[in-house]
């Protein structure tokens, strides 16, 4: 059955280039399926334009905060349109990694130790005194991201107290609270989840260094093996606590989780993603293609996804 | 079951193999959303042009020479551009001969071309700190070693070059080189002095170097002064690229070379493998245009636009910008360097900027070493003087409260933690 569907991609942070690289391939997907697919960005015509052509179903291809923290869902809820992945309240909830690891952890994932800290606490509460303190309870190599955001965007990893300051500094830029954790060495995976399904873990092996910017958007820059490498009974467990994520914030169609296998085979969850990449170099579409799923059938699985819950 | 995103790996050239996607590439995407004050992309206020005039000029080389303008053509280009160029290089002084031309896709296929001509890998080429972008790009294209000479506001610190020289001589390399943009550079905003010019002219003799003499902004000085090009001192050494990107358009894609015949033959057989010729039909609409056009009052409009942006920009940064912020002031081209006081750091800072609603360019995209990060490039040749004005306002606002963040964070403005 042929389709109008609207995918929104684009936004205005420094993911803008990405999103579109996701919208893209999802509209030739699409419409490769036969659909009638139009583009829009998330702008301040977005509402007029999704008025003027009435889609059957809006696919999200957006990354960054409008488009991954809820604020564009309430606006489709109001709008009355059936849209592709996790509701507004499970986009909020996991789109603040410290407010999702907080739930993961009470749902009885292994999650690492970590500190948030605000912006609001070095201006006004002289946190910057804590500082040392967070090294002593965590431990010497940490990893500092911003509370929120994707792409590898403002994260640092330290391995010298003295650093960490400026490693906090530079994570501000990017997002009101700054999250300190204990760095896990180990594998890092990613698993997606589709419908409740966990699909085949990701193993993400960077050619060199971290799986930084550059290493998750240039072709070839980074090597993926699917399934992960792993003993099956931790492939289990991380499936095990990706389901676990997606059902802790109340997700539905679709999310990858980020996770760092130890050397014990202790899989660490790292984060859930609600509205996960699907560029060329993108986990969720490789994950998909492990458990056989085409990229094509997986755009379509994830509208179909879309219009039964509306149906419902 | 191994997947690999790029399955041509294998497959490709060395030169490719460190090509990566970048954030501040991604930052261009985003800068041109209609929200941001975009201080980021060089581009030429063409609205200031007489759109009618080149509507009639191009419908005029379609009629009267539409068999030529739609054919392929020679490699060197059209003989009445290159005598049309000679014309606008003597403008500025700068002495040549049509056959001595070859018209190249914009000024970046020059440096491109000029780069596959005499760099082989890990050749070194000399170039100011910071450079122009696109310069390194065509350089490391071709595997260069790309060494900077710190700049001031008269340009290329000229006495640093010697010593330079001999460190590289010592370590046994090659220096093919100089690369230098001496009228209002991109990204510095300053130009070479006299004397400096000849200074490193007199260098380039007794260390028989090549120069390459990039000037895009040679006739945009806000006065219209002009000083002796390089070329003038020194014919035989220096290789002279220029562009009519932002002297007419940038869209026609006309750039060109001036280069001694033996080399010239060369960058011809070398752009004949890339793209057999240039457009004749871009290069009708310039020299057409060039020919019924007053140009070089067209050139004068320019350089009112451009000083009236200048000083929007200027006049903004002096009444906003925190204590410690220090940039250059052109006196002509397009551009303001900013350096930042410590602990800001420019790449850093780019994210919060964007989310405040204007763009630049961090300082480290201008240096090959992964210096800059306490610079930051502002073109102010494409947003009116009120849009900079906001622009301006904003991104002060952003150094403000980072230098307030920086304080609460690292505990003093130096970074000493408390």
């Amino acid at each position: 059955m042929s389709l109008s569907i609207a995918v929104l991609a684009g936004g205005i942070s420094l993911e803008r280039e990405v999103s579109l690289r996701s919208g893209n391939r999802v509209t030739n997907a699409l419409r490769d399926r036969g659909h009638r697919v139009a583009m829009m960005d998330l702008d301040g015509s977005l509402v007029e334009s999704l008025d003027a052509g009435v889609p059957d179903v809006v696919f999200l291809a957006v990354h960054g905060a409008a488009g991954e923290d809820g604020t564009v869902q309430s606006m489709l809820e109001v709008l009355g349109l059936p849209y592709t992945g996790p509701d507004v309240l499970a986009s909020s909830l996991a789109w603040n990694k410290p407010i999702g690891q907080g739930l993961y952890r009470r749902a009885g994932c292994r999650v690492p130790p970590s500190v948030t800290l605000s912006q609001q606490a070095f201006r006004e509460l002289g946190a910057a005194r804590t500082l040392a303190r967070v090294a002593d309870e965590l431990g010497r190599d940490l990893v500092v991201k911003p509370a929120t955001g994707g792409s590898s965007l403002g994260i640092a990893m330290v391995s010298d107290p003295a650093e960490l300051p400026r490693a906090v500094l530079g994570a501000f830029s990017y997002a009101d609270a700054v999250l300190i954790e204990r760095r896990i060495e180990g594998t890092e995976i990613a698993v997606s989840v589709l419908d409740g399904e966990p699909l085949p873990a990701v193993e993400i092996a960077p050619r060199d260094g971290d799986y930084d910017f550059a290493a998750r958007y240039t072709a070839g820059a980074t090597t993926f093996h699917a399934p992960a490498r792993l003993p099956d009974d931790v492939l289990e467990a991380a499936s095990t606590a990706a389901t676990t994520a997606y059902e802790a914030v109340g997700a539905r169609h679709v999310s990858r989780a980020d996770l760092i296998v130890d050397e014990d085979g202790t899989p660490w969850l790292l984060e859930l993603d609600t509205c996960p990449g699907l560029t060329e170099t993108s986990l969720l579409p490789l994950g998909a293609e492990a458990a056989g799923i085409g990229f094509d059938a997986l755009c379509q699985r994830l509208v179909d996804l879309a219009l039964n819950h509306e149906r419902d | 079951m191994r997947l690999d995103t790029d399955p041509y790996i294998a497959r490709y050239a060395t030169r490719v193999r460190g090509m990566a996607a970048s954030e501040i590439r991604a930052l261009f995407a985003v800068a041109a959303r209609p929200e941001i004050v975009s201080f980021a992309g060089g581009m030429p206020a063409v609205e200031a042009l007489d759109h009618t005039v080149i509507e009639e000029v191009a419908a005029r080389v379609i009629r009267d020479h539409g068999a030529v303008a739609l054919q392929y053509g020679g490699g060197q280009g059209l003989l009445q551009l290159r005598e049309a160029l000679v014309e606008v290089m003597a403008a500025e002084g700068v002495p040549a001969h049509a056959d001595e031309l070859v018209v190249t896709v914009g000024g970046q296929q020059a440096l491109e071309l000029i780069a596959k001509c005499f760099l082989d890998r890990g050749d070194v080429v000399i170039a100011e700190g910071p450079t122009y972008v696109g310069g390194i790009g065509a350089m490391s294209s071709h595997e260069a070693d790309v060494r900077h000479v710190p700049m001031d506001e008269h340009g290329m610190q000229v006495d640093l070059l010697p010593a330079l020289l001999d460190q590289l001589a010592a370590a046994g390399k090659t220096v093919k080189y100089v690369y230098t943009v001496p009228n209002h550079q991109n990204p510095a905003g300053v130009s070479l002095s006299l004397e400096r010019r000849r200074q490193l002219i007199a260098l380039a003799e007794e260390h028989d170097l090549l120069i390459v003499e990039d000037n895009p902004y040679g006739l945009l000085d806000f006065e219209g002064r002009t000083l002796p090009s390089l070329k003038e001192l020194d014919p035989a050494r220096v290789l002279y690229v220029s562009t009519m990107s932002k002297t007419f358009a940038p869209g026609v894609r006309v750039g060109w070379l001036a280069a001694p015949a033996p080399v010239r033959e060369k960058l011809v057989l070398l752009r004949e493998a890339a793209d057999l010729c240039p457009s004749n039909l871009s290069q009708l609409v310039v020299a057409e245009w060039l020919r019924v056009v007053d140009w070089e009052q067209q050139v004068k409009r320019f350089r009112e636009v451009y000083r009236e942006r200048a000083e929007a920009m200027l006049g903004a940064l002096e009444s906003g910008a925190p204590e410690g912020v220090t940039w250059t002031q052109p006196t002509g081209g397009f551009y303001v360097w900013v350096t930042l006081p410590a602990p800001l750091d420019s790449s850093e800072l780019l994210a919060k900027a964007l989310a405040h609603r204007v763009a630049y360019v961090p300082g480290t995209g201008f240096f090959a070493d992964g210096s800059g990060r306490r610079q930051l490039r502002l073109c102010y040749s494409f947003p009116t003087p009120a849009r900079i004005v906001v622009g301006v306002e904003r991104l002060c606002d952003v150094l403000r409260d980072e230098l307030d963040l920086s304080q609460a964070v690292l505990g003093t403005a130096t970074g000493e933690t408390p």
